[in-house]
């Protein structure tokens, strides 16, 4: 998968020897450290001129550093800044970090290189406190503009309990208040043309078509859009601040609620990148168990999609056909794991519990009843000419573009990619199914759409094969770190006791390093990249999750269009609240 | 038709109480039939089959608080609703449930019921522009510009069955069908009177004006209470007139073999329609304003006005 020897010699020929120090990661990724008067010279270098380039800005993420351990004899920055680029045609990541000794350093901004870099330098000013020079709107995104202080900073207090009494004063009140005036020129629009005066109008937080507490501030000409600035930050539950106080363990659960239709997809894209840390090879039953409870919850979240972007474009009907097929895929879920939506069931080194008796026969009839299903909804909404008509040449972008705004999943292959990480980094075993990855060509609703139909029937024949080829072997890896341990292991004398005692307690110690994951969610590219400084919990994680950049790429694509057809691209995109707010 | 009519009042009374009802009810059939197409139960605690839930309705409408957004124009705040409960009660004086129920032979019913519905626009700009919330404004803007263009091909499809009949009174037209239900000479405009049923209405796939995922209730968003109610009311009294005009103009009204009474095949059609009305909302998504309009001007004008011409054509080739 791996050819960053070529990267670094081109990149070395190119800025000299000195320039780039290489660091060692436990998920192979070419990681580099430059230092920072070369950031955008280097990202200009990858992006566009390096033979093969790496075109798509996977991740743009900060570490606080000045409380971790100091190992490996690291120089002891303040703050790094991360850089995730991926290459297409090479099928690799590079990993590029720029260390800052400020406690409040200045970045230059890359966002003139990329579009979707807008976001996540706010995102880093936001949740760091690092300022980016030549950002054209560097404002807070995920907190409220009233917020004191920067929540992942390590100083910045973790739960209530460590930052005193709530009291709200007059002044306080004030404030609020006034910041929730609307005022335009703070979100860089116009109030009038030189021909007409522009009508504001929200949508949202609260708004049947948002599918959450999403806000849409619109700026409309008569109908037709203006502008539209999203405006996120209703659902953040700071998941990345709380998993630097869970053990590696008992951050599980809070990864289900990410991508919160994606379920157990969650759970794996992080214990990926927790059993790259481990070093743990999980045996090929608990390979096969995750494929197919990852697939049945594809199927459920599209499901989700299917339905409610039908009812965006004023079908009523069909919601309550696909809920209904949707509770089928839980009573599997639920007889499996115990749980629904969030049922929490992976875990580091294999799985909660093995499949239970006679789930062969729940799945079997489902395989059996569902492509039934989806041929009466190709012919309720698919080829519904109304619904042709709502989403046809609506919403387009090109791959360019698409890539340009790192768009990745369905989205993506809507525009005619075929990139699956599924087929093209195959993880959890992916590479022993056979199935295709459907595309379409003309990038708009519909045939985002029409992929996403497509993605339910192969996830079925996946299901399937899991079915027929299901191995036998144990759930869980015999590995120190499987977390809980295996209980044969512990009661041989009182060392492994501890040791048992201590993995359920405590948790499991993950080895000082870094590991990035890349999973091909429900709704694109999720990724968790860990970085353990040798204790029970992580010393930092970062969710790359695919909601962010496609909410981004909103106001870029509904330009022209109208206050329909907003529901229209809404419906879509897909995405999930708390998957963009994290 | 000079029938005596010695329980007039008794009819009026009728009438009203009648379509009150019929519109009550008919929230209790929507909610059923919907859910028995959307695979789910509906509305089933209340009473036998959750009939009840109609009073449960009602009462809470009626006991809602009165409330009035304080940014609202309020006396137009409060006539709009009103203005959409009297144009359709009012259309239902022309409309002829058997021989001798009617309030008011009209000789020009068919214009009548065309005038009242044009009323009803007003209550959905007036309403929306008192409102003075952008949802309602633009809900109200698509709701006028969407009735005013169906008004002109609802009016003008109904022209064929004036040629057949040759009035505009609806009983006459009504004794016209004894031979030949108008449905079949002319099929075309009833289909047209249809879709431009729908779109007076406001009923899914031509809702428009109020369009959920959109904009919210549009121009009714800020309506709560009895004043909600009556918009309410008055677009299942709208969907039971629109399924009436159709009934009387081209399924031969109370015409029927003898085995019924004329006034129980009038109801059996009218429920028909109504349940296509609500049929119809199950399965059909909702096309963009522009293209609904496209639909209105560069489709169905010009098939209406095919309609005619042929019928006249022919009227007139049959008549030398």
């Amino acid at each position: 998968m791996e050819n960053g020897t070529s990267t670094l010699a081109r990149l070395q020929a190119q800025f000299g020897e000195d320039t780039f120090t290489p660091q060692s990661t436990k998920d192979d990724v070419l990681t580099l450290w430059m230092p920072h008067d070369k950031i955008v010279a280097v990202l200009t270098f990858l992006k566009k001129e390096i033979p093969q380039p790496y075109p798509l800005l996977y991740d743009l993420t900060a570490i606080d550093e000045r409380t971790r351990k100091p190992n490996n004899g690291h120089i002891p920055y303040a703050f790094t800044i991360i850089y995730h680029l991926l290459s297409f045609e090479r099928n690799s990541f590079i990993r590029l970090k720029v260390g800052f000794r400020d406690e409040f350093p200045t970045v230059p901004s890359i966002s003139s290189l990329w579009a979707n870099a807008n976001w996540y330098e706010r995102e880093v000013y936001d949740m760091f406190g690092i300022r980016f020079t030549g950002h054209p709107h560097l404002y807070r995104i995920l907190m409220p503009r009233t917020w004191v202080g920067h929540p992942l900073r390590k100083e910045h207090p973790a739960r209530a309990t460590e930052m005193g009494p709530f009291a709200l004063y007059d002044e306080k009140v004030d404030l609020e208040q006034a910041a929730l005036q609307f005022k335009p020129e703070e979100w860089g629009l116009q109030r009038q043309s030189d021909d007409s005066d522009f009508m504001f109008l929200n949508i949202g937080p609260q708004h049947p078509g948002t599918h959450g507490v999403l806000r849409i501030v619109l700026q409309l000409d008569g109908e037709d859009i203006v502008d539209a600035i999203p405006d996120i930050g209703f659902h953040h539950r700071g998941q990345e601040k709380m998993a630097e106080r869970q053990s590696w363990h008992t951050y599980l659960p809070y990864t289900d609620r990410v991508d919160y239709l994606g379920g157990v997809m969650n759970n794996l894209a992080y214990l990926m990148a927790v059993e790259k840390l481990a070093g743990i090879q999980v045996p090929d039953r608990v390979k096969v168990i995750r494929v197919m409870l990852c697939e049945l919850f594809r199927i459920a979240s599209h499901l989700v999609w299917y339905g409610t972007f039908a009812q965006d474009v004023g079908q009523l009907s069909p919601v309550f056909y696909m809920f209904t097929d949707r509770e089928k895929i839980f009573d599997i879920v639920e007889a499996i794991t115990g749980g629904r939506m969030h049922p929490n069931w992976f875990r580091i080194g294999g799985v909660a519990q093995d499949l239970p008796k006679g789930w062969e026969t729940l799945v079997q009839n489902f395989i059996n009843y569902f492509p039934k299903r989806l041929k009466e909804y190709d012919a309720m909404v698919m080829k519904n000419s109304l619904f042709k008509a709502r989403t046809k040449g609506i919403g387009i972008f090109t791959l360019d573009e698409a890539i340009e705004w790192g768009v990745t999943g369905p989205n993506l292959r809507a525009c005619g990619s075929d990139w699956d990480f599924r087929k093209k980094q195959p993880y959890s075993g992916y590479e022993m199914f056979d199935f295709d990855v459907p595309t379409a060509s003309n990038g708009d609703c519909y045939d985002r759409a029409v992929v996403r139909v497509a993605e339910m029937r192969q996830s079925l024949r996946i299901i399937e094969q899991c079915l027929k080829n299901m191995p036998e072997g144990p759930f869980k890896s015999d590995h120190p770190l499987t977390t809980p341990p295996i209980k044969k292991n512990t009661m041989h004398d009182i060392e492994t006791l501890i040791t048992h005692f201590l993995g359920v307690t405590w948790g499991p110690v993950m080895p000082v390093g870094e590991a990035m994951s890349c999973i091909e969610a429900t709704k694109g590219a999720n990724g968790y990249y860990v970085t353990s400084d040798g204790n029970t919990s992580p010393y930092r994680l970062r969710i790359r999750t695919p909601s962010f950049p496609h909410m981004q790429m909103l106001p870029y694509i509904t330009k022209g269009y109208t206050v329909a057809d907003l529901l229209s691209i809404l419906g879509a995109m897909d995405y999930v609240l708390a998957d963009i707010d994290r | 038709m000079e029938t005596a009519t010695p329980n007039y009042f008794l009819i009026i009374g009728g009438v009203l109480f009648v379509m009150l009802n019929v519109a009550a009810a008919l929230i209790w059939v929507e909610r059923r039939l919907l859910a028995l197409f959307q695979d789910r139960y509906g509305p089933n605690r209340a009473g036998p089959f959750g009939l009840l839930i109609v009073a449960a309705d009602s009462i809470k409408l009626f006991f809602k608080q009165d409330w009035i957004p304080p940014f609202a124009d309020k006396p137009v705040f409060v006539l709009a609703p009103a203005i959409v409960v009297v144009t359709v009660l009012m259309s239902f004086v022309v409309i002829p449930f058997a021989p001798g129920i009617i309030v008011a032979d009209l000789n020009i019913g068919l214009l009548f019921f065309l005038a009242m519905s044009s009323m009803g626009a007003y209550s959905i700009i007036l309403g929306g522009w008192a409102s003075n919330n952008k949802y309602s404004l633009l809900g109200a803007m698509r709701g006028a510009a969407q009735m005013i263009s169906y008004e002109v091909f609802m009016g003008l499809s109904l022209m064929g069955v004036v040629l057949l009949s040759g009035s505009f009174s609806l009983v006459e037209i009504v004794e016209a069908q004894r031979g030949l239900w108008f449905f079949i000479p002319q099929i075309v405009g009833f289909v047209i009177f249809f879709i431009a049923g729908i779109a007076e209405t406001h009923r899914l796939p031509f809702d428009i004006p109020e369009a959920e995922s959109e904009l919210i209730a549009g121009f009714h968003s800020e309506y709560s209470g009895m004043k909600f109610g009556m918009f309410f009311i008055g677009e299942y009294m709208g969907i039971t007139l629109i399924s009436c005009m159709i009934v009387t103009l081209y399924f031969g009204g109370w015409l029927g073999p003898d085995f019924l009474p004329p006034i129980v095949w009038f109801i059996l059609k009218t429920l028909f329609f109504l349940m296509i009305f609500i049929l119809l909302r199950a399965s059909m998504p909702r096309p963009r304003y522009d293209q609904l309009m496209e639909y209105g001007w560069k489709v169905l004008l010009p098939l209406t006005l095919l309609n005619l011409m042929v019928t006249a054509a022919v009227v007139l080739w049959v008549s030398e």
